[in-house]
C-alpha cells in the first residue's frame, strides 16, 4: 500500500494485508455472508429511517429494561458464532481419520476451539444471564431502575465492544490458538508472537471492565432499592441468586482482569511473570485464572439456579419448597466457590494432602447443590403442575444436571481425575453442567419472561419442538463423550489414528445437529412470535399466575416500571397481593423521577474498542488517540449534572389509564 | 378444596380472591426521592473492594515472585529507604490535607477547600515525580521490569499503585474546576466523598506496599 | 406432620388400577432412558480406562466405579422422583393432592441435607485414602493387588521430556535414549521423572497410570508399575501447539528378557545424543518417527530441567543458589543474557510450519533452520562463551555445577 514501510508501520503497526484471510475460502464466505447481512440490516434500518430510533431509544437509553433486551440480542448472536465453532470442531473429529486430515488444519483448527469456549463462556453465557438478571430483577424488588443506570448502559456497550474485538479476529488476523483459558508458556510472547492472544486479551478485558461494573451496580441495586417491606428474607429466590452472581463477579473479575493485565505486560513489556525463564512462574497464572474461573461458573449457574426456582414454584402453582434453605444453600456455594480452584489442576503435582482437601471443598458444594435438587423436587410434590415451556425445561434439567453432578464429584476425587482429567469425559461434563444447567436455565427463563420484557408470550408449539430438541440432542451429543474419555481420548485433538473411535464422534455430530435443530427451532419459534403477537398478547400483565413482584406491572412495564411502588408483607409478594385483594390506586399519581438517557456509554465503550484495536496491531497513535478520547469523554461526563427528569404526573396517569381500560376490555 | 383452588388459578381475578380477608396497604403512594444518595457511596465501596482485589492479585504476586532475583539484584540493591520514606510522608500528608479539605467543604468555606485540595494535589505530584524518579533510576542501573520476575512483580505492584494516583489527581483537578461551577451542592459534596474514599485507600494500599515491599525486602533480605 | 402423611398419600394410598397404569406410563420415559444409556454403560466397560494393564490404573478403576456407585445412591432415586412427580402432580391429574401452602417440613429438610452430607463424608473419607495411596509421588508398594512389592525388587528409572511435539525418554541406568518410543518390563515399579523443554505438555499413559504435567524447568514424578504385555498408547494430554494431535508414542510392556534385548538393540543400532544433537532433536518439530539413542551426553537430563543445555547458559540451578544467597547484585547484567531461554526460538526462529502463519503478522520463518547437524546459530557470540564469564558474582554460586544436580524446583511446594 505504502511504497516505505517504515511509514506504514508507523501507520497501521504490524497490520498489513496479509493479516486479511483472503486465503481462507470458509472465512471468505463467512466474510460475504456477515457483510451482505449487515449491508442489507444496516439498509432496512435507513430506508425505515430508524436510526434515530434505534440511537436515542435503545443505543443510549439507560433503561434496564431495554439494556437487558440488548444483552440478550448480543448473547443470541454470540451463540450462532459460537454453536457454528463447536459444529466445525466436531465434523473435523469427524472425519479426520488415519490419513484423512479432514478439513481443518490445526492453525485453523486451534483458533476455533479457543474460539469457542471464549464466545460461549464470556459472549453468550455471560451477557444472557446479565440481561435476564437486568430485565428482571430491579422488577423483582420494585425498583424503578438499577442504582447506576448509565454506569448500566456502559457495561453493555464494553461487553459488545469486547465482543466485537473477538469477532473482527475472524477477519483481520486471527484468534488465539491456546485454548479458552490461554495458559502461559503457550499463550506468551515468545510461543505465540501473533496478534490471536492480543485478541483474547483485549477481548476479554474489555469486556471484564463492563462485567465488572454491571455486578458493582446490580448489588448496590438489590441492597438499596428494594420496595419497603422486602427484607432479604423475603427476596424472591432469584434476586438471591443474582446477589450471590453478582457478588461472585465483584470478587472474581477483578483477579482475572489483574491476571491477564500481567499476562499482557509479559507479551507487550517483556516482563517475567508467567514466562520459564528468569523467575517466571506459569504456574501462578493457572492458579490465579481458576480463582477467577470456578467461581465464573457459579456466576453461571446460579442465577440458572434462581430461574429454575421461580419457574417451578409458579407452575407448580405453589410456594417454594424450604425458601430458606434455598437461599443458605446459595450462600454456601458462594463462599465455597472460592476454595476449590485446585481442582482444575490436580495432575500439577501438589501434594495428596494439598489435592484431597481441594477435591472433598468440591465435592462438599454438592450438599447445598443436592439440597436445591431436593427442594424443587418437594416443590413439585403436591402442586400442580402445568407443563407449560419453561417447566419442561426445568425437569429436563433436573434430570440431567443431577448427571452432570454426578460426573462432575466423580472428578473431584483426585486419583479419578488423574485420568479424567484434560480428556472429553471432562468436556462431557462441563457441557452436561452448563447446557444442562445454565443454557436449560436461560431458555427456561426467556420462556418465562418473554411476555413480561415484550407483552406477548411465545409460541409454545415451537418451543416444546426447541425443547426436544435440545434435549435429546444433548444426550446424543455428550453421552459418546463420555465414553471417548472412558476410552483415554483427550481434548483439542484434530486427528486420530484409531478407527474404533470414529462411530462415537459421528453420533456426537449427529447430536450437534440436533441441537442445531433445537437452537433453530428457537429462532423460529421467536420469529413465529412476534408475527403471531396479536393471538398472544398478554394484557394481564401476569400470563403465568405468577408469583413474584415482576407479575404486578403491566407487560411490557412502562419506563418507571410501577406507577406506585409496591409495599411487600410476604415471600410471594405478588401471590400474597393477588390473595388479600390488593387493589391498584386509579389517581393521586406522582411524577417520577427518571434517569436520562445518554450517549457517553456508546462513545466510551467505542473509544475502548478503538483503544483495544490499536494495541493489539500495534497502532500506537491511534492507541493514543483513543486513550486520551476515553480520559477526555469521562471528565466531560463528569460535568453533566442533569443526569434525571420526572415524568410528568399526567403521562403516568393515561399510560395507567391505558393499561386499566386495556384489562377491561381483555375480560 | 382442589376444585376451589382450580377456580382461584384459573380465573386470576385478585379482588375476588379471599374476599373479606383484610387488606394491608400494597402500594406507597407517597413516595419521594430516587436514588437513595447512600446509593452512590455502596456502589463506590464496592468498586474500591474490587480494585482491592486487583492490588491483593499485585501483592500475592509479589508475594510468589519476591526472591525471584534471577541472579540479578535483590531489594537491598535497589531501594533507596530514605526517599522512600519520604514518599510515604507525602502521601499520608496528602491524605491529611484532603481530610482538612472534606472539613472546609463542610463548613462550605470554598476557597479553602480549593486551597487545601490543590495541596493534596501538589503533595500527590510530589509522590509521582519521586516515584518516576526512582523508576528510571533503577531502569537505568539496568533493573527494569524485563530483568527478572522479582522487578516483574516489584513495577507491577508499584506502577499500579502510582497509576491510580495519577488518575486520583486527575479527578481531584476535575473536581477543583466543578465545585466552583455549582458550589456545595450534594453531587459535589457525594464526589468529594468518592474521591476522598479513593485517596484514603490509596494511602492504605501504599502502607502495604511500604511494608511488604520496600521494608521487609530491604530489613529481611 | 403433613408430610409424612402426605408421603402416604403420595405413595401408598393409591388405588391398585391407577397404579399400575401410572406406573406403566411412568416406566416408558425410563425404559427409554435405560435402552439409551445401557449400550453406552455396555461400551463403556472395554475402554482403556475400565480395563487398563497397570496396578495403578486398575485401582484408579476401582475408584471411579466405586464413587459412581456411591453416587448413583443417590442419583438415580432423584431422577425417578422427579419422573415420577412430574407425572403424578400434571394439572390434570385431578387425583392428586395439591396442597398450595406447604412450604416447609423441617424433618424433611434435615433429610434432603443429611443425605448428601452422609454420601459426601463416606466419598470424602474414601477420597483423603485414595488420594494418599494413589499419590503419583509415592513410591509403589505393591505390585497389584495380589502380590505386594519384593524387598528386592529395582525399580527402573525413566526420565521424560516434552519437546515440541515429541517425547524424549532417558534411560539412565542403561544410559539410552529413545524418541516417541517407551518401553519397561512387567512387573518392575517404573518411576518417571517428568519435565518439559517449552510449553506445559501432560505426560499420560492411560492403561498404565494418571497423567501428570510437564513443566519446563520443573520436575514431576509418577511412580507406576505396568502388569501385562503389550503395546499402549501414550500421549500428551494437554494442549501444547500446533504439533499436539500428534505428539504420541507407543509404551511398550515386555517381559524382562524382551526389555533387555530391546536395550541392546538400542545400544547396538543407535547413534549417540550429545547436546548438540539435543538442540537439534528440540527445534519444533511434528510427527517425529521413533528414534534411538545408543548414549547419552553426560547429565544432558540435568542440563534440560534446568534449562542450559545451550552452551553458556546458566542452569536454574545455579540461578536459585544464587537467588537464595541474596541475588548477584547491581553488576550483574550478563545474566540475564545467560538465563534467557524462551525467546531463543524466537531470534533462532524455530518454528513449526503451523506456528506461524501470513495472517500471526510474522513472516514464517523455515528459511532461517540450520542444516542438519550444525549447532545452533549463536544470537550473541559474546555471551556464548562457556564459563566462567564476565560475571562479577558468579563466585557464589558454583556449589551446584550442572550435573547431578538438585531438581530445579520442588514443585509440590510451590502452587499451593
Amino acid at each position: 500500500m505504502f511504497s516505505n514501510p517504515d511509514l506504514a508501520q508507523i501507520l497501521f503497526g504490524r497490520l498489513t494485508w496479509e493479516a486479511i484471510p483472503y486465503h481462507e475460502p470458509i472465512l471468505i464466505a463467512t466474510f460475504i455472508a456477515v457483510a451482505l447481512g449487515g449491508i442489507a440490516l444496516m439498509g432496512a434500518v435507513t430506508w425505515f429511517g430508524k436510526w434515530g430510533y434505534l440511537w436515542n431509544e435503545w443505543f443510549t437509553s439507560v433503561d434496564h429494561k431495554k439494556i437487558g433486551i440488548m444483552y440478550g440480542i448480543l448473547a443470541i448472536i454470540m451463540l450462532l458464532r459460537g454453536f457454528a465453532d463447536a459444529i466445525m470442531m466436531l465434523t473435523q473429529k469427524a472425519i479426520a481419520f488415519g490419513p484423512n486430515e479432514g478439513y481443518l488444519p490445526p492453525h485453523h483448527f486451534d483458533q476455533v476451539f479457543t474460539a469457542h469456549g471464549v464466545i460461549m463462556i464470556f459472549f453468550f453465557a455471560m451477557p444472557l444471564i446479565t440481561a435476564v438478571m437486568n430485565l428482571i430483577m430491579p422488577l423483582q424488588i420494585g425498583a424503578r431502575d438499577v442504582a447506576f443506570p448509565f454506569l448500566n448502559n456502559l457495561s453493555f456497550w464494553m461487553t459488545a465492544g469486547g465482543a466485537a474485538i473477538t469477532m473482527l479476529s475472524l477477519f483481520v488476523g486471527e484468534f488465539a490458538r491456546t485454548g479458552w483459558l490461554a495458559y502461559p508458556p503457550l499463550s506468551g510472547a515468545d510461543y505465540s508472537p501473533g496478534v490471536g492472544v492480543d485478541y483474547y486479551i483485549w477481548g476479554l478485558q474489555v469486556a471484564g471492565v463492563g462485567t465488572t461494573l454491571s455486578g458493582i451496580n446490580l448489588i448496590a441495586t438489590i441492597v438499596k432499592m428494594r420496595a419497603p417491606g422486602m427484607t432479604m428474607m423475603k427476596m424472591p429466590v432469584f434476586t438471591w441468586t443474582t446477589l450471590c452472581a453478582n457478588v461472585l463477579i465483584v470478587a472474581a473479575f477483578p483477579v482475572l482482569t489483574a491476571t491477564l493485565a500481567l499476562l499482557t505486560l509479559d507479551r507487550y513489556v517483556g516482563t517475567h511473570f508467567f514466562t520459564n525463564d528468569l523467575g517466571g512462574n506459569p504456574m501462578m497464572y493457572i492458579n490465579l485464572i481458576w480463582i477467577w474461573g470456578h467461581p465464573e461458573v457459579y456466576i453461571l449457574i446460579l442465577p440458572a439456579f434462581g430461574i429454575f426456582s421461580e419457574v417451578v414454584s409458579t407452575f407448580s402453582g405453589k410456594r417454594l419448597f424450604g425458601y430458606a434453605s434455598m437461599v443458605y444453600a446459595t450462600v454456601v456455594i458462594t463462599i465455597l466457590s472460592y476454595l476449590v480452584w485446585l481442582h482444575h489442576f490436580f495432575t500439577m503435582g501438589s501434594g495428596a494432602s494439598v489435592n484431597a482437601f481441594f477435591g472433598i471443598t468440591t465435592m462438599i458444594i454438592s450438599i447445598p447443590t443436592g439440597a436445591k435438587i431436593f427442594n424443587w423436587l418437594f416443590t413439585m410434590y403436591r402442586g400442580r403442575i402445568r407443563f407449560e415451556v419453561p417447566m419442561l425445561w426445568t425437569i429436563g434439567f433436573m434430570v440431567t444436571f443431577v448427571i452432570g453432578g454426578m460426573t462432575g464429584v466423580l472428578l473431584a476425587v483426585p486419583p479419578a481425575d488423574f485420568v479424567l482429567h484434560n480428556g472429553l469425559f471432562l468436556i462431557a461434563h462441563f457441557h452436561n453442567v452448563i447446557i444442562g444447567g445454565v443454557v436449560f436455565g436461560l431458555l427456561a427463563g426467556i420462556n418465562y419472561w418473554w411476555p413480561k420484557a415484550f407483552g406477548f408470550k411465545l409460541d409454545s408449539f415451537w418451543g416444546k419442538t426447541s425443547f426436544w430438541f435440545w434435549l435429546i440432542g444433548f444426550y446424543v451429543t455428550f453421552m459418546p463423550m463420555y465414553v471417548l474419555g472412558l476410552m483415554g481420548v483427550t481434548r483439542r485433538l484434530n486427528h486420530f489414528d484409531d478407527p474404533s473411535l470414529q462411530i462415537w464422534f459421528i453420533i456426537s455430530t449427529l447430536g450437534a445437529c440436533l441441537i442445531a435443530l433445537g437452537i433453530a427451532s428457537f429462532i423460529v419459534q421467536i420469529v413465529v412470535s412476534i408475527l403471531r403477537r396479536d393471538q398472544l398478547r398478554d394484557v394481564t400483565g401476569d400470563p403465568w399466575q405468577g408469583r413474584t413482584l415482576e407479575w404486578a406491572t403491566s407487560s411490557p412495564p412502562p419506563a418507571y416500571n410501577f406507577a406506585f411502588t409496591p409495599v411487600i408483607h410476604d415471600l410471594d409478594a405478588w401471590w400474597d397481593m393477588k390473595r388479600r385483594g390488593h387493589a391498584a390506586p386509579r389517581d393521586g399519581y406522582r411524577p417520577i423521577h427518571m434517569p436520562r438517557n445518554t450517549p457517553t456509554g456508546v462513545i466510551l465503550a467505542g473509544f475502548s474498542t478503538v483503544l483495544a484495536f490499536a494495541l493489539i496491531w500495534y497502532i500506537w497513535w491511534l492507541a493514543a488517540v483513543a486513550a486520551i478520547g476515553l480520559l477526555v469523554t469521562s471528565i466531560a461526563h463528569t460535568f453533566n449534572y442533569k443526569r434525571d427528569y420526572y415524568i410528568p404526573a399526567e403521562e403516568v396517569m393515561r399510560t395507567e389509564t391505558r393499561r386499566a381500560r386495556a384489562m377491561a376490555a381483555a375480560e | 378444596m382442589t376444585a376451589h383452588t382450580e377456580n382461584r388459578l384459573a380465573e386470576n381475578r385478585p379482588a375476588e380472591l379471599d374476599a373479606g380477608a383484610e387488606a394491608p396497604v400494597f402500594y406507597d403512594t407517597d413516595e419521594h426521592g430516587h436514588h437513595p444518595e447512600s446509593g452512590t457511596m455502596l456502589g463506590f465501596w464496592i468498586y474500591l473492594m474490587s480494585d482491592a482485589l486487583i492490588f491483593a492479585v499485585l501483592f500475592a504476586t509479589y508475594g510468589v515472585l519476591s526472591r525471584r532475583y534471577a541472579a540479578g539484584p535483590s531489594p537491598a540493591d535497589l531501594f533507596d529507604l530514605p526517599l522512600v520514606a519520604l514518599n510515604t510522608a507525602l502521601l499520608l500528608f496528602s491524605s491529611i490535607t484532603y481530610g482538612v479539605a472534606m472539613l472546609e467543604a463542610e463548613k462550605r468555606r470554598m476557597g479553602l477547600t480549593l486551597f487545601w485540595l490543590g495541596l493534596t494535589g501538589v503533595f500527590g505530584l510530589a509522590f509521582l515525580g519521586i516515584e518516576l524518579y526512582e523508576f528510571h533510576h533503577m531502569i537505568s542501573e539496568g533493573a527494569g521490569p524485563w530483568r527478572s520476575a522479582f522487578l516483574s512483580a516489584f513495577f507491577a505492584l508499584v506502577g499500579t499503585h502510582g497509576l491510580h494516583v495519577t488518575f486520583g489527581i486527575i479527578w481531584l483537578v476535575t473536581l477543583m474546576f466543578q465545585l466552583p461551577m455549582h458550589g456545595f451542592i450534594p453531587e459535589n459534596h457525594r464526589r468529594l466523598m468518592c474521591l476522598g474514599m479513593f485517596w484514603h485507600f490509596l494511602d492504605v494500599i501504599w502502607i502495604g506496599v511500604f511494608t511488604f515491599v520496600y521494608l521487609m525486602g530491604v530489613l529481611l533480605a | 406432620m403433613p408430610l409424612d402423611s402426605g408421603m402416604r398419600q403420595g405413595f401408598n394410598n393409591r388405588n391398585p388400577a391407577n397404579r399400575d397404569s401410572a406406573g406403566r406410563r411412568s416406566a416408558a420415559p425410563l425404559r427409554a432412558v435405560a435402552a439409551l444409556l445401557l449400550p453406552i454403560l455396555l461400551s463403556g466397560c472395554g475402554t482403556v480406562l475400565m480395563n487398563p494393564s497397570g496396578d495403578v490404573a486398575i485401582q484408579q478403576r476401582n475408584l471411579i466405579i466405586m464413587s459412581t456407585v456411591l453416587m448413583l445412591l443417590i442419583i438415580v432415586p432423584v431422577i425417578v422422583l422427579t419422573l415420577v412427580f412430574a407425572r403424578r402432580y400434571r394439572a390434570d391429574n385431578k387425583d392428586a393432592v395439591y396442597d398450595p401452602d406447604w412450604h416447609h417440613s423441617t424433618q424433611l429438610e434435615v433429610v434432603i441435607w443429611s443425605a448428601p452430607l452422609a454420601i459426601i463424608i463416606a466419598l470424602g473419607a474414601i477420597t483423603w485414602l485414595a488420594t494418599h495411596t494413589l499419590d503419583p509421588y509415592r513410591p509403589l508398594t505393591r505390585l497389584d493387588a495380589s502380590r505386594p512389592l519384593p524387598p528386592d525388587v529395582k525399580h527402573l528409572d525413566i526420565q521424560v521430556v516434552a519437546l515440541d511435539w515429541k517425547w524424549l525418554f532417558f534411560y539412565p541406568e542403561q544410559g539410552i535414549a529413545t524418541v516417541n518410543e517407551l518401553v519397561a518390563p512387567v512387573d518392575v515399579p517404573v518411576s518417571f521423572k517428568i519435565t518439559s523443554a517449552t510449553v506445559m505438555n501432560s505426560f499420560f499413559i492411560p492403561a498404565l497410570a494418571g497423567q501428570v504435567y510437564a513443566m519446563a524447568g520443573m520436575q514431576t514424578q509418577l511412580h507406576a508399575v505396568i502388569n501385562r504385555e503389550g503395546v499402549y498408547n501414550g500421549f500428551s494430554a494437554n494442549y501444547s501447539g500446533a504439533g499436539f494431535s500428534r505428539m504420541n508414542f507407543a509404551f511398550h510392556g515386555m517381559s524382562q528378557q524382551g526389555f533387555d534385548q530391546w536395550v541392546a538393540k538400542v545400544k547396538e543400532g543407535g547413534k549417540p545424543l550429545d547436546r548438540a544433537g539435543y538442540l537439534e532433536l528440540e527445534k519444533p518439530s511434528e510427527r517425529t518417527p521413533v528414534q534411538h539413542f545408543a548414549s547419552v551426553e553426560n547429565g544432558l537430563y540435568d542440563a534440560v530441567l534446568n534449562m542450559c543445555v545451550t552452551p553458556g547458559k546458566m542452569c536454574m540451578s545455579e540461578m536459585h543458589h544464587i537467588d537464595a544467597m541474596g541475588g548477584a547484585g547491581l553488576e550483574s547484567h550478563g545474566n540475564r543474557e545467560r538465563l534467557q531461554y524462551d525467546n531463543l526460538r524466537m531470534q533462532e526462529g524455530h518454528e513449526a510450519p503451523g506456528a506461524t502463519y501470513p495472517a500471526s503478522g510474522r513472516a514464517p520463518r523455515d528459511n532461517d533452520v540450520q542444516p542438519e547437524g550444525m549447532s545452533p546459530k549463536s544470537n550473541a557470540p559474546e555471551t556464548n562463551q562457556p564459563q566462567p564469564g564476565p560475571d562479577a558474582h558468579q563466585g557464589h554460586a558454583m556449589p551446584n555445577a550442572p550435573d547431578g544436580s538438585a531438581p530445579a524446583q520442588l514443585n509440590n511446594k510451590t502452587n499451593e
